[in-house]
């Protein structure tokens, strides 16, 4: 299959004739087709990223705003205010982090158990399938902040859904809980965040299973097995690529999460819900303390790539074991 | 082979339950936004008092909304189109083309996805800012800035999904192409392609669904001038009042033509993650 291997050198003078022309060394047409991503990624993402670290060293407050390049050189100054734990920046950062921790797990399984589920359920024809399948990717095609909005008025004290559905029509528990602040804000985003990613984990696993041939299936039925059984045995194995490469990417995405915070409660941030992101873009705008914030972004980039990192080493391992 | 007893109850327990969690804000949304205002300030009731269509007309003046309608438009579509090309020249390359620096390439531009976005937000607002001072380029408060930042977004997705698709298209059909006089870039465009089409869809769909969608960037880069909605939807609470039926008829109208887009091509985008992603 892979036969077209380019010779890294330069083209003699153009001879006509089909056979020459294939042969003919452009070395630098794959330069040339990634010269526009590469622009671009440059562009938007490494040089920024680099400028990021760099400010990190630096004392970048609202006094150097216009003139940024005259920072004063701290060293690692910033790093240490971000990680003595027992300061109010460091503390605060800590626990920010903890509680992002405990959000990208509850939100990652349980989207991944969810879309497991109805990946599973979905997969044999019955009548109304594809009808559900539909209604199941509307959240995914949803744009994100006319989603999260919907979700802050529904999780309105007085006037939200939630409160009325649970209290006024099921009877359960007394009075009316605020769920945007104190401490259900965070069992509030968790819910959010699930009812957006949920849809992405079945649409991979969806995909996922219809590389699976249905006769492994049918084999394994006469066999006896049952639908568990089947499941752990056949589907999840099979599943295995796809599931490597969707946790990891699910993890990333709700970890850097944004988006789903500020949409869902604004400047009003309780603490609760004060996942890492929002926290440092916060530290960063409402102090203007840029050296500080690009501090904790580059201490949180760390992070994610010892994560990353450690994660694809076992997965590897693993799978070569296998 | 017949689906057992259990199977069956299994099955109707998570549709019925994931069918309820999903539609409760569908739910929400259509019927508050056919609310007089009186009913979204008061308890919550399941269906309107009256029924009106005024938010949907009012939702047009209490903020400029077409405005920003035309700007998301605008960038989501730029964006997606400007990413599209260039994820397809770079997914040709990496798919078609063994050279030094192509494992890092790939890494690199995989990595980014993996970039806090609050670590590169104010490095690129001052890069634009100089860029504009320097070299007279406008990119902040400007539709384009917004464009190029939006179409990098989608960037590693998109190269990653459309070289899996390409893999996947047998070498012998742009060899044959070659063979008859095609260029490189002929091969790509009239074999390649066509044979690629519904992942080329699925990749324009994810482009234009994270343009339209992004709220970060665009908080920090849009003045008046080149807001979009993900920002502008904001605007319908004031001091005094929220708007909510009309929030929400705005997010019905935003919403839907990316979910009726997004449904009518949904085929091809499963077709494109089986055969790209999913591998």
């Amino acid at each position: 299959m892979t036969t077209t291997l380019q010779r890294p050198r330069k083209a003699p003078p153009a001879s006509p004739g089909p056979h020459d022309r294939r042969r003919r060394a452009r070395w630098w047409l794959p330069y040339a087709l990634l010269a526009p991503a590469v622009l671009m990624e440059l562009l938007i993402h490494l040089v920024p990223m680099l400028t990021g670290i760099w400010m990190s060293f630096t004392q970048l407050t609202k006094f150097f705003i216009s003139s940024w390049t005259e920072a004063p050189f701290v060293g690692l100054k910033n790093y240490r205010v971000a990680l003595d734990v027992h300061g109010a920046v460091g503390s605060s950062l800590l626990r920010s982090f903890g509680i992002t921790c405990a959000y990208t797990m509850l939100v990652v399984v349980i989207s991944w158990v969810l879309g497991m589920a109805a990946a599973v359920v979905l997969q044999r024809p019955f009548r109304g399938r594809s009808g559900v399948r539909t209604l199941f990717l509307v959240p995914y095609a949803v744009p994100m902040y006319a989603g999260v909005i919907t979700w802050n008025f529904m999780l309105q004290r007085d006037t939200g859904v939630i409160n009325h559905l649970l209290v006024d029509d099921l009877g359960i528990g007394s009075g009316k809980p605020f769920w945007l602040i104190g401490s259900r804000a965070f069992t509030s985003i968790v819910i959010v965040a699930i009812w957006r990613l949920w849809p992405f984990a079945f649409l991979m696993l969806m995909a996922g299973l219809q590389s699976v041939p249905s006769d492994v299936y049918e084999a394994s039925a006469m066999d006896g097995a049952h639908a568990f059984r089947q499941w752990r045995s056949i589907t999840l194995p099979m599943l295995r690529p796809v599931n490597v490469v969707l946790v990891l990417v699910m993890s990333l995405w709700v970890f850097n999460d944004f988006n789903t915070p500020y949409v869902l409660f604004g400047t009003a941030q309780p603490a609760a819900g004060d996942l890492i992101s929002f926290h440092i873009y916060n530290a960063s705008f409402l102090t203007w303390n840029f050296g500080a914030g690009s501090a904790m972004s580059v201490l949180l980039l760390l992070f994610l790539l010892l994560v990353t990192g450690v994660y694809l080493t076992v997965v590897n391992r693993r799978s070569q074991r296998a | 082979m017949h689906d057992t007893r259990a199977f069956k109850a299994f099955r109707a327990v998570v549709v019925t339950v994931l069918a309820l969690f999903t539609l409760l804000p569908l739910y929400v949304m259509a019927t508050s936004a056919m609310k007089p205002l009186r009913d979204v300030q008061g308890p919550f009731t399941w269906w309107p008092s009256t029924v009106t269509l005024e938010p949907f007309v009012d939702m047009w003046t209490t903020v400029p909304l077409a405005r920003y309608f035309v700007n998301s438009a605008v960038v989501a579509t730029s964006a997606t189109l400007a990413s599209l090309v260039v994820a397809i020249f770079a997914a040709f390359a990496v798919s078609r083309y063994r050279f030094p620096g192509r494992a890092a390439f790939t890494t690199t531009v995989l990595s980014t996805q993996m970039f806090p976005g609050v670590l590169f937000l104010l490095p690129l607002f001052i890069i634009f800012v100089n860029l504009d001072q320097s070299a007279g380029i406008q990119l902040v408060g400007t539709r384009a800035g917004l464009v190029i930042t939006y179409l990098t977004f989608s960037l590693p997705f998109s190269i990653w999904m459309l070289a899996g698709y390409f893999d996947g298209i047998p070498r012998e059909l742009d060899e044959a192409a070659r063979v008859d006089g095609c260029s490189p870039m002929g091969a790509l465009v009239r074999v390649v392609l066509p044979a690629a089409r519904p992942g080329v869809i699925a990749v324009a769909i994810y482009g234009f669904m994270t343009a339209w969608g992004e709220v970060l960037f665009a908080s920090v880069m849009t003045t008046d001038v080149n807001r979009t909605l993900a920002v502008g939807l904001r605007e319908y609470s004031t001091q005094t009042n929220v708007y909510w039926n009309e929030i929400m008829a705005a997010s019905l109208v935003v919403s839907v033509p990316v979910v009726v887009g997004f449904l009518l091509l949904q085929r091809y985008f499963v077709a494109g993650l089986t055969a790209g992603a999913v591998k």
